[in-house]
């Protein structure tokens, strides 16, 4: 498999951030940086970070099973996330989540059927003073409400 | 850039430079006094280094709270082994987004940390481990690196003094259970992230088996300016045996919720009432929790006369913890709240040990039901049986972190659960034996 020439150049700057013999602690970054572009954890996928690092595939599976950003299926486009652990559930994170859905017409970890849009309902992520809270992707959306949430995805759908 | 306004109460020794333009440069931050620190540490000896941290009080802000300088001061200098810094920015802790603020803002605080305590016990090479969601901070913070070898602070012979340190990020990729200690190392060392047995401690045995200091983002941020001030002038910002400052989240029901630095002790009514405004529409605290999810739940009465430190909390029966402090106002469900937190507990046990993960599933699959108004007054004995049979038999903390908020709410709020079921089943006659009710 080959990459982007960022990707590879990414990847090799990875591998020569650890000390020699200790190739295997760059497989999480590698998987998620090569997801990214990839767009799921594929079988080749796995095989060639497992040829790459020089471990059995296995140990690769044993860490794609493990994480809950590492996704099998591809995810959609544009992947939304929504908090709804207890600091978001305060200011309501619980109905973001359900108009998402209905707005979408999806569920956790669906796909829309034009695979623009993915929702999943996430734990915690570090946003909890400026509840509720959506990560787009890698993107960050605080105190949204249903409206805001309504116009983010609106505003995603006129960028294809 | 700054996501609330900061408050006319706070101590800002972490955050002062937060706020300023191009906060994250390393111009602003060697304009306003960045790395003087790291260079005032190379002229000590790394007893002296180690003194200071001792005298300063500082107590481990990811959570556990563990002294630092006893912490540093556990690595055995004189191992011929190679000797690693690694950062905690796995924040994960529910209620808690305070290192976030840090790193966005101020990078270059926590690389000058690092730096610190690599000279204290003479370390060649360290990683910040982010959590995988924060993929932003990792372009700030690999910038900000970039940005300090450019200008001598990272690298060999570092300033000319004859010290090498290499700084490295690296990601994680969604995982609570890897915010602890022993678990982040396994996913640094790119395995699943389960925790190891203990001892030995990560200070004897981290990082590939060698010495390693692992700390969190805010207890390297502090380093700096106990070196600035001296140890014991830094702990005079707070109380005795709490010293210094404290990043705290305010969230759920108040006014201004947001993160700002607050001394050790300060008193909870001023911080809810002054720094955050009061709570959301005049309306009366239920339930209040001082640091992260994982902490026993207090009642809003149990909660106000008290003091933001260590002992202050542990008298009440529960922790200071992250700083991530989450208020619930007198409309909150209780039964929901325990629910959620337990959903959490539930999700991201790692599996390895079994008190845990059959412990958070039956969990949350009672507190399913009894959300749902079936069950009868006997479950909810069962709900505070089961978490008291977790507590202190799981292999890391996570299982009481489950089990001490759960526990702390049947006790405290047993009324608000019988009073949802009764609700549930004079609406729905036999809905507490229904079979078919059962989730």
């Amino acid at each position: 498999m080959t990459f982007s020439p960022e990707l590879e150049a990414k990847l090799e700057k990875l591998m020569n951030s650890y000390p020699p013999g200790r190739k295997k602690s760059a497989l999480i970054p590698m998987l998620m940086f090569t997801q990214d572009e990839v767009g799921s954890i594929t079988q080749e996928l796995v095989e060639e970070v497992a040829r790459r690092i020089g471990i059995p595939t296995v140990q690769v599976d044993e860490v794609v099973t493990y994480y809950s950003m590492l996704h099998r299926k591809p995810m959609g486009k544009h992947h939304i996330q929504v908090c709804t652990n207890i600091s978001c559930l305060l200011w309501n994170g619980d109905e973001l989540y359900e108009h998402a859905r209905e707005k979408l017409g999806i569920g956790h970890k669906e796909v829309t059927a034009d695979g623009m849009f993915s929702l999943e309902e996430v734990e915690c992520m570090g946003a909890c003073s400026w509840a509720p809270a959506i990560q787009v992707n890698y993107d960050f959306h605080h105190h949204v409400t249903k409206e805001k949430l309504d116009q983010i995805i609106d505003s995603l759908r006129k960028l294809r | 850039m700054l996501f609330n306004d900061p408050s006319p109460l706070e101590v800002k020794i972490l955050t002062r430079r937060l706020g300023l333009p191009n906060s994250a440069s390393i111009e602003t931050n060697l304009a306003n006094g960045g790395y003087k620190s790291f260079e005032k540490a190379l002229e000590m000896t790394q007893d002296q280094i180690i003194q200071e941290v001792k005298d300063s009080n500082l107590r481990g802000r990811g959570g556990a709270g563990f002294p630092t300088g006893m912490k540093w001061g556990f690595v055995p200098r004189q191992s011929p082994k190679p000797k690693y810094i690694v950062v905690n920015a796995d924040e994960s802790e529910p209620g808690t987004c305070k290192d976030r603020v840090l790193i966005e803002n101020d990078p270059h605080l926590l690389i000058e940390g690092c730096l610190i305590a690599a000279q204290a016990v003479g370390a060649k090479a360290g990683y910040i481990y982010v959590r995988g969601e924060y993929r932003y901070l990792i372009g700030i913070l690999d910038k900000a690196i970039g940005e300090a070898y450019a200008r001598g602070y990272l690298g060999k012979n570092i300033l000319g003094r004859g010290v090498d340190f290499d700084l490295y990020t690296h990601t994680g990729a969604g995982a609570y259970e890897c915010g602890e200690e022993s678990a982040l190392l396994e996913s640094l060392e790119g395995k699943r992230g389960q925790p190891r047995i203990r001892p030995p401690f990560p200070a004897v045995a981290g990082l590939y088996q060698c010495p390693t200091v692992l700390n969190n983002v805010e207890t390297y941020c502090a380093v700096p300016s106990i070196i600035e001030m001296g140890g014991k002038a830094w702990a005079a910002l707070g109380i005795p045996k709490a010293g210094g400052t404290k990043l705290t989240c305010l969230t759920g029901h108040v006014n201004r919720t947001g993160v700002y630095e607050l001394p050790l002790g300060f008193p909870v009514e001023k911080m809810i009432n002054e720094v955050g405004g009061g709570i959301r529409g005049g309306k009366k605290m239920k339930a209040f929790i001082p640091g992260g999810s994982s902490c026993p739940v207090l009642t809003g009465e149990e909660a106000w006369p008290l003091t933001m430190d260590y002992d202050s909390m542990a008298k009440a029966g529960t922790m200071l913890g992250s700083g991530g402090v989450i208020i619930m106002d007198e409309d909150t469900d209780m039964v929901k709240a325990a629910l959620r937190i337990m959903h959490f507990y539930a999700h991201e046990s790692c599996g390895w040990c079994i008190p845990c993960r059959e412990g958070t599933a039956w969990l949350k699959k009672l507190l399913t039901r009894l959300n749902e108004g079936v069950g009868t007054a006997k479950d909810v004995d069962l709900v505070g049986d089961l978490a008291d049979n977790m507590l202190g038999k799981t292999f890391c903390p996570l299982g009481d972190a489950a089990a001490l908020p759960t526990a702390s709410i049947v006790r405290k709020f047993r009324h608000e659960f019988e009073a949802k079921l009764a609700r549930a089943q004079a609406a729905v006659p036999g809905m507490a034996n229904n079979p078919f009710a059962i989730v």
